[in-house]
Formats: structure tokens, sequence, C-alpha cells
């Protein structure tokens, strides 16, 4: 018996999902009751004892995952089998699908909390008040500190229920997280022009991936 | 028009517009011509100035921005370069560029948010349901075996063994009205005592009829058979699988 198999068989059996913290306890109440050598498995053990189940269970090809939805794992049957298993228990108690403005404004906070409200505009180009009471609501996004600015306006991020609600084990699972969470808010780098003659280099070359991978303070190239 | 004001509701600002015509040139966003976009920008804010005043103020900030970049295009390159040597020293252009860029990213991750968004609610957790513990725990109950029964049966069979003259008569007890009286005095009381059953028995022809009724019942998993110690009596008593009121179905499965 290894300790993944404890897990396995924890989790199988799990009315909720389980933190790492919470099956770490589970073994210390089972040493007590019965000693055994699994009682002072480490947290980090548990981690990689999950990881390495949740990869033997995809190698398998099996028709459920292991998965960590916002830090807490458990068995969730793979997308493709929904049609059978709405057969069998019905439709998922879910709240309403988000509407594109409101996928766009959370996507925008996903990626680059915390930040402002002004800050979310300006990337959208449109007002976000009555998009922005629609996810504080669905308790998507919630309050995250103040900016460092005059009138010390409130900062946004996503919360716990976001990464739920879009099945997420942290935000660094968001899809191009690696790119969209580097690129810079603000400060464009050095104008460019579109005539010949001008004092800077050609627009045409910059690449969306160069514009994207630059620093954000990148400092302006030199004018000849 | 009302063709006009269908897309509009689409664009979810100025520069989803923007976005959208600059995709409709089909080159590449920084390769754009901003001034023919521009043309377009302002033909379609003309519009939706007739069907949307508050929405239209967004869109006309923007469109100020874009005659400002075609009115720097109409200028002759030298004078251009001056010019902004001598201001901010930030072409609008590559300001706009920049934004579209990055509008552009989110809007496309919000794409792909929907798209988990979707999947997801064909992910069902595995949530099995809670194994309440048992708040009184029953008496330890041992299922009779069939031996167990063969050796009460016998128990009760050996009072008639010593019965050596033989009477021919009709038969009088049938297994299908020996059924009918179990469920009859099921009904009554929770629980019979495999012995209660037989006391009133006259005969082999009963007690065999008897027998058999409680091993069809059995089969048909109406009734269960009890005992709760080792080697101690056998209680009968109705199976929880099954509906007892369902009327004496279980005659007819008899004759079989």
């Amino acid at each position: 018996m290894e300790l993944k198999h404890i897990l396995e068989a924890l989790l199988f059996s799990a009315q909720k999902p389980l933190t790492p913290g919470e099956l770490q306890a589970l073994l210390v109440a089972a040493n007590e009751a019965s000693p055994n050598p699994f009682g002072d498995a480490k947290a980090r053990d548990i981690v990689a004892a999950l990881e390495t189940l949740s990869q033997e269970h995809e190698a398998g090809g099996r028709t459920y995952r292991l998965v960590c939805v916002a830090g807490a794992w458990q068995f969730a049957s793979q997308p493709e089998y929904g049609l059978w298993i709405r057969a069998l228990v019905g439709q998922k108690p879910r709240p309403a699908r988000l509407s594109k403005p409101a996928l766009e404004t959370l996507a925008i906070i996903a990626y680059r909390q915390p930040l402002t409200r002004a800050e979310i505009e300006q990337i959208r180009g449109v007002g976000i008040d009555g998009v922005m009471q629609t996810l504080m609501e669905r308790e998507l996004v919630e309050v995250a500190g103040r900016a460092e600015a005059p009138g010390r306006p409130p900062t946004y991020g996503t919360t716990k229920l976001f990464l739920e609600h879009f099945g997420l084990r942290a935000l660094d699972d968001l899809p191009d997280a690696s790119e969209l969470r580097r690129i810079p808010l603000e400060k464009p780098r050095e104008p460019v022009t579109s005539g010949q003659d001008t004092t800077t280099e050609a627009p045409a070359q910059a690449t969306l991936e160069e514009v994207l991978q630059s620093e954000p303070s990148a400092t302006p190239a030199p004018t000849p | 028009m009302a063709d006009y004001k269908v897309q509009f509701e689409v664009f979810e600002g100025p520069l989803d517009l923007l976005l959208y015509l600059v995709k409709k040139e089909e080159v590449d966003i920084y390769e754009v011509n901003l001034t023919k976009v521009a043309r377009e920008f302002i033909e379609y804010v003309e519009l939706m100035r007739e069907f949307d005043l508050e929405v239209a103020g967004e869109f006309l900030v923007m469109a100020s921005t874009l005659l400002h970049i075609k009115s720097r295009d109409l200028l002759p390159a030298d004078l251009q370069a001056v010019d902004e040597d001598g201001e901010e020293g930030e072409d609008p252009r590559w300001e706009l560029i920049r934004k579209l860029v990055e509008y552009k990213k989110f809007k496309d991750a919000a794409e792909r948010l929907e798209f988990i968004e979707h999947a997801q609610e064909n992910v069902y957790p595995r949530l099995p349901v809670a194994v309440a513990p048992d708040p009184q725990p029953a008496p330890a109950r041992i299922t009779a075996s069939l031996f167990d029964l063969l050796g009460a049966v016998n128990e009760v069979l050996r009072r008639f063994q010593t019965r050596e003259a033989r009477e021919i008569y009709a038969e009088q007890w049938t297994v299908g009205g020996k059924i009918a009286d179990i469920r009859e005095r099921l009904a009554g009381s929770a629980q019979l005592r495999f012995g209660d059953l037989f006391a009133a028995a006259g005969s082999r022809e009963e007690v065999v009829a008897t027998f058999l009724a409680i091993l069809e019942l059995v089969r048909l998993r109406q009734l269960d058979l009890i005992q709760e110690d080792a080697f101690g009596d056998i209680s009968l008593c109705r199976s929880a699988e099954f509906e007892w009121e369902a009327g004496p179905a279980t005659a007819a499965v008899m004759e079989s």
C-alpha cells in the first residue's frame, strides 16, 4: 500500500473536494485510531502523490479524472460524458452563463488582478458599471485592496468561486496565463509613426510576440 | 439601416467595433490602413447616433482619435516629424494599435473562458451520498442459511414421524394458500417466529406446504429469514425490498 492509494480511497469516498491539509488531518486521525506508517505524511508528499495519481488516471484514459479545483482535490467525470450523466442525475444546478461583456471584463480582472475599475475600462474602452455589479453579485469578483493612486480607488480580483466556476486549480491554470498575465498594462514603448521619414523604427517589424514579451519598463528606443 | 442596428448590438464598445473593421480589412493589425478604417468607423457612428446616443458617447471619443490620426496622415511627412518632436512625442496611431492589440488579447481570452465555462457544465464531480452512521445499530442479525432452515423444519416434521397409519385424502394444503396465510399473518405483525408458523400444523403435508411457501416467499424476496444468534430461533419478517400491500399476486407464481 502506498500513500497515493490511501488518498485515492479517501477522495473516492469524500463528500466534498478535499485539500491536502484536510487529507493530512485524516491521515493523522487514522494514525491515532490505529498507528500506521502514513500518519506523518507531509503536505508536500501528499500533493506529490495526488499529482502522480492524477497523471496515472489521465494516462490510463479513464472517463474521470482526479482534478484539483481551487486547491481542493476531487474525482470528476470528463466533459464528453456529460450527456449520459445528465440523463442519470439531471442538469447540474448552475447559474446562468456569463454574457460576453461579463466574460471580457472577467478575463481582464483574472489575468491582471489586482487592478482598478478605471484600468479595466481603459482596456475594454467602455464603462463597466453594470457588468461589475453582476460579477460582484455572483461573487466571481471581489475588492482586493486599494490602489496607491489619488483617491485610493479599490482594486479588484477574482474569488475562489471564480476558480470553481471554471474548474481551475489556480490563476496560473488560466489559458495562456504565462503570456497574458505578464503583459504590461501601462506605458507604451517608443511611439512609432507611419511615415517613411520617421524619427523612430518602423512599426511593421514589430510582431505580436515581441510586443507581448517586451518588458513593462522597456526604455524608449534611442532616437537618431 | 435595420441590418446595421442588429450589428451594433454585437459590439461591446468602440474597440470592439474597431477590431471588427480591422478584421474586415484582412491585414495584420499593425499594417491596417487606419485612415480607411477611420472613415468606416465614423460612418458607423453616424448611424449609431440615430439609434442610441448614450452608447455613442464612447464611440465619439474613438472617432475623434481616429480623425486625429487621419489628420496627421494628411500632413507631409517632414511636417509631421517636426510636429511630433514638438509635441508630446506620442504617436496616437501607435497608441491606438497597442490598445487594440491588448483588447484583442482579452477578447480572445474571454472566448476561451467561455469555452471552459461551457465544458465545465458537462463535468460532474463524484459526490457520493453520505454514509449516515446508523443511529441505532440493529442487533447483529445472522441471516439463516438453508441448512438452518432444513434443520428447523425437520424439528417440526419430527412431530409427525411417529404416525405410521396412512390415510389418503384430498390435498388440503396448497403452497399458494400458505403464502396467502403467511402474508396475512405478517401484515399483522412485523415478525413471526418460525416455530409458531407450524404450531397449528396438523400433518406433514401442511408442514411441507408451509415450508415451501416460506422458500417461495424468500425466493421472491418478499421475506427475510433471520437468526439472531447462531443456532437460535429463526424469525420471518417482511423484506424491506418489497411492497407488501401489493396484493396476492404471488399465488399464481406458485403453480409453476
